[in-house]
């Protein structure tokens, strides 16, 4: 038995599990990446359009702070969200931003003076302040108040992968590229690591570690139509979940994007329409404004995908062989601003199809694109069930995005957890009660089960194809768990994806040496099975509408019933449906009541706890008065003690400049 | 504008009979005994915007489940797929086989190790040569104090910058390129540019003198023979020719001195 030691185990090797590394080892702990690819290759870095942190440089972000950050992703999250977990993440936002500057990332830059700019539709000119000069430049987005999304031309991902990455490389932390975990190794109360698979050789080996991380990112290929990497299958999502000891949060919250290209469901970021690109029909009309008057194309992404199958169901879609889409029209940007900053869709527009974006629209229609749900954690990225599990990042759920997450706020968490998780991680390894005694006995026992598993595949003859499998999983989930859903669908589909569960437990594959792609493809195909069963099983017994989620049979946002976090487990491995608990969000000790978001529907049904609340937050606001927004923050929802020392302090802006007010909160 | 015309540009009608093509594909398992190189053949229906991807894709599906090749993003910015087809050194994801066909030829990238059959370890490579390189900005000792606002930049050296920054590491450089082949430890186009990149990021405290210790050598710029491949090759059309033809310029100047 091959076994490798360290103290921390980071399975994943995308910004968060890189960033989380670095911070471990900046603590003087030893930490070890396990990645699927070369990690500057994760879907990190199809991030394009940029990440959300209240600087408020240009113009069009002044008054941005984060209040504005925190409320914009309460009202995106459809109240799911954990708020307190929301303020430690836009506190610490604004430090990644600065930090990433310093470690290299080259964002795109505020130029004084005048510029034309698009908004609504018309050609705009903006000011600049001399004082923000050279300081990094925000773009508009989705579902936002302010000109908060940071990025670097149209390729912020790739370039914080680079410099996050490069800091890896700078602090000698060894990532075992072409490595996938494929089962935790638990006594049943603690993680002590993983069962893992060298993908060159085919070797199963055993890592061990004081504290083992999840940050393996989304499990968008359990669909048909996705903008995710072909890595993102949920392994890790899955691995959480085989325990019986860890659970999955909200995993029906799906996020599907607006705009994939059609219909290979590449991403085209949603700086286009933050840019002012706009969305048209089949008669070249601009159709959002009659849906949604206040935010029109940048309304949240659960609002406008619902909208544009909304359209293409009255017909207005624009017919093609491959069925129907509608067009992102970015001509009225220019080529120039086209050129440079939206450079990545002019290329995937011109290699993909063949279409030239300075003259014609794109064919776009909404694709799966982002896994809300996740290992379910403290705000500390650890388990609450299983201690030395860690998760964050896509792959977890602490849970930020609620029901539905904003753009730019997925690559801000990446790195924001990182940091967060990363401390804490490093402070579970420091505390001498967390010294580990790990149980070799259950080592060799877990590493011969994975062994057996896979054995067995080999030696089937006759059985289940893997590939069929897959696709038969994707299409269900495409087309019955999808924007639109609805009871009986989902029963069916819930129904269809056990009968597949069971059929997969007898797939077969043939022999080969080294990696044996049909083996990875059917050992997988067994956990996202499991996976998509519980989106589907979830989607089916909440009988709501939320972010995301949404039934047609039950349109309303029901706070009253549905104000609660689904968490999933798997308790028996013959089982083939997750076990569904729930778990209250508690509206008494909310900042931010539940209300209207703005935008969307604008009929739900109240918590009965939310009318005190919202009294008693009046009330507390007018006892402490405007003056200071950190004492009514405070006031409402203490959550400094939740952060690491280091990133407890404020923030600093042009327009809160430091010279004027204390530099530190405590 | 008749919007409808535009989905798909150059889509075949969809009565057009499907081209058959026909992949010569290099198969090699170093892991399995007694493997040797050799090449196989594989038929396919070519379908209206089929990229390699699809194509291996199906053939894995529906021909060879053990045929082995990297994909990631599928989108062109991950630098996962690069291989040779039809003797050049390309991103398969964004080749379309309507450019490429009815005959097609891949095989792995030379230079970096083989995996098996079109997967080759291009990430041990980069690591291997960010390391040797120092390939990370070297800032300030003192860190910075990420509360206070950041230190600020010409918008035009951003852009720059980010020019430089483009690199995916895909290896297309390495591939592509003579001195690659005759020395096994020439940092190739991909480590020259990003030195250039760290050059001219005011924030790298690192000075000429720094770099010509990394790349002063035969092993680095000086042992570019200006046959400049890479350049041609470059799926995303970094500026190698100049950053090249610079560097060496300025590190000659440093040489002499």
């Amino acid at each position: 038995m091959k076994v490798v030691y360290t103290d921390v185990l980071v399975i994943g090797g995308g910004l968060t599990g890189m960033r989380m590394a670095i911070a471990a080892k900046r603590r003087g702990h030893d930490a070890l990446i396990l990645s699927l690819v070369p990690p500057k290759r994760s879907h990190s870095k199809a991030a394009q359009g940029g990440m959300q942190a209240s600087l408020g440089n240009v113009i069009k972000g002044q008054g941005d702070s984060e209040d504005v950050h925190f409320e914009d992703t309460v009202r995106g999250s459809d109240w799911g969200a954990d708020q307190e977990v929301v303020r430690m993440f836009v506190n610490t936002a604004p430090k990644a931003v600065r930090e990433l500057a310093a470690w290299g990332v080259p964002w795109s830059r505020v130029k004084k003076g005048d510029r034309q700019v698009v908004i609504n539709g018309q050609q705009v000119t903006i000011t600049e302040r001399d004082e923000a000069h050279g300081l990094v430049a925000q773009r508009d987005f989705g579902g936002t108040k302010k000109w908060r999304t940071c990025y670097v031309s149209d390729c912020t991902g790739h370039a914080m992968l680079q410099a996050v990455g490069d800091q890896a490389i700078a602090e000698s932390i060894p990532v075992h590229e072409r490595t996938e975990a494929l089962a935790l190794i638990t006594d049943g109360e603690r993680c002590h690591g993983a069962v893992v698979r060298d993908l060159v050789t085919g070797e199963l080996s055993a890592y061990l570690a004081k504290a083992t991380a999840i940050t393996t990112g989304g499990a968008g290929r359990i669909y048909r139509v996705t903008t995710n990497a072909v890595i993102c299958e949920g392994i890790g999502h899955a691995i959480a979940l085989e325990t019986g000891h860890a659970a999955l949060g909200n995993m029906e919250a799906v996020q599907f994007h607006p705009t994939g290209i059609f219909p290979a469901g590449i991403l085209v970021t949603e700086g286009c329409r933050g840019d002012g690109g706009l969305l048209k029909d089949v008669d070249g009309h601009r159709f959002m404004p009659d849906y949604e008057p206040e935010k029109k194309e940048l309304a949240s992404r659960d609002v406008v995908s619902r909208r544009m199958e909304e359209h293409i169901a009255k017909g207005k879609g624009v017919k093609s062989r491959w069925g129907d889409h509608l067009l992102l029209d970015i001509t009225l940007l220019g080529e120039h601003h086209i050129r440079h900053n939206l450079r990545e869709v002019f290329e995937i527009c011109h290699y993909f199809l063949g279409v030239d974006p300075v003259k014609d629209p794109i064919p776009v229609r909404p694709a799966q694109h982002y896994t809300m749900g996740g290992v379910r954690t403290k705000p500390t990225g650890e388990s609450p069930t299983l201690k030395g599990l860690f998760s964050a990042g896509e792959a977890a759920c602490w849970d930020m995005h609620g029901f539905n997450r904003l753009g730019g706020n997925s690559v801000a968490e990446t790195v924001v957890a990182g940091m967060l998780v990363g401390e804490a991680i490093a402070d579970y390894c420091d505390d001498r009660a967390n010294d580990a005694t790990i149980p070799m006995a259950a080592v060799r026992e877990q590493l011969g089960a994975v062994a057996g598993r896979l054995d067995a595949m080999l030696q089937r003859r006759g059985g289940e194809e893997p590939q069929a499998l897959k696709v038969a999983m994707q299409s269900i989930m495409t087309d019955k768990v999808g924007i639109f859903r609805e009871g009986a669908k989902l029963a069916q589909a819930v129904d269809e994806l056990q009968q597949l569960l069971k059929r997969s437990r007898s797939v077969s594959v043939a022999p080969g040496a080294g990696p044996n792609p049909e083996l990875v493809a059917a050992y997988r195909v067994q956990m996202m099975l499991k996976l998509a069963v519980t989106v589907a099983y979830g989607a089916l017994q909440r009988t709501e509408s939320r972010g995301a989620h949404f039934r047609q049979d039950f349109p309303r946002r029901n706070d009253a019933e549905w104000l609660k976090r689904t968490l999933a487990w798997w308790k028996s491995p013959d089982d083939t449906l997750p076990t569904l608990t729930y778990e209250a969000l508690d509206v008494r000790k909310m900042e931010l009541p539940p209300g209207w978001r703005g935008y969307g529907n604008k009929d739900y049904v109240d918590h009965p706890d939310t009318p005190a609340r919202a009294e008693e937050v009046a009330r507390l606001r007018e006892q402490v008065g405007s003056a200071d927004r950190f004492a009514v923050q405070a006031a409402l929802m203490p959550y400094q003690h939740m952060l690491p020392e280091r990133y407890r302090g404020r923030n600093e802006r042009i327009d809160e400049l430091f010279d004027a007010q204390p530099t530190k909160a405590a | 504008m008749n919007h409808t015309t535009t989905a798909v540009a150059d889509a075949p009608a969809a009565t057009e009979t499907a081209r058959r093509l026909t992949f010569n594909i290099l198969r090699y398992n170093p892991q399995e005994k007694g493997s040797a190189p050799r090449m196989q053949t594989y038929h396919l229906d070519e379908a209206v915007g089929m990229t390699l991807f699809i194509a291996l894709n199906e053939l894995r599906e529906k021909q060879d489940p053990s045929l082995q090749f990297d994909f990631v993003c599928r989108a062109g910015i991950c630098g996962s797929c690069a291989m040779m087809v039809n003797g050049r050194p390309t991103l398969a994801c964004r080749t379309l086989t309507r450019d490429v066909g009815p005959e097609i030829t891949l095989a792995p990238l030379p230079v970096f190790e083989l995996i098996g059959d079109l997967s080759v370890n291009t990430g041990k490579w980069m690591r291997g040569t960010s390391e040797r390189l120092e390939a990370w900005l070297h800032g300030d000792a003192k860190p910075r104090d990420i509360d206070r606002l950041e230190e600020r930049m010409e918008p035009a050296l951003a852009e720059q910058l980010n020019e430089l920054d483009r690199c995916v590491e895909c290896g297309c450089c390495v591939a592509s390129c003579g001195t690659a082949r005759m020395r096994a430890d020439f940092v190739g186009a991909v480590g020259i540019a990003k030195i250039a990149r760290f050059r001219l990021d005011p924030r790298d405290k690192r000075t000429d003198d720094d770099y010509y210790e990394l790349i002063g050598t035969d092993d680095g710029v000086f042992g570019c023979m200006s046959l400049l491949a890479c350049h041609d090759v470059c799926p995303k059309d970094l500026p190698l020719q100049t950053q090249i033809a610079f560097l060496r310029r300025k590190m000659a100047g440093k040489g002499w001195a």
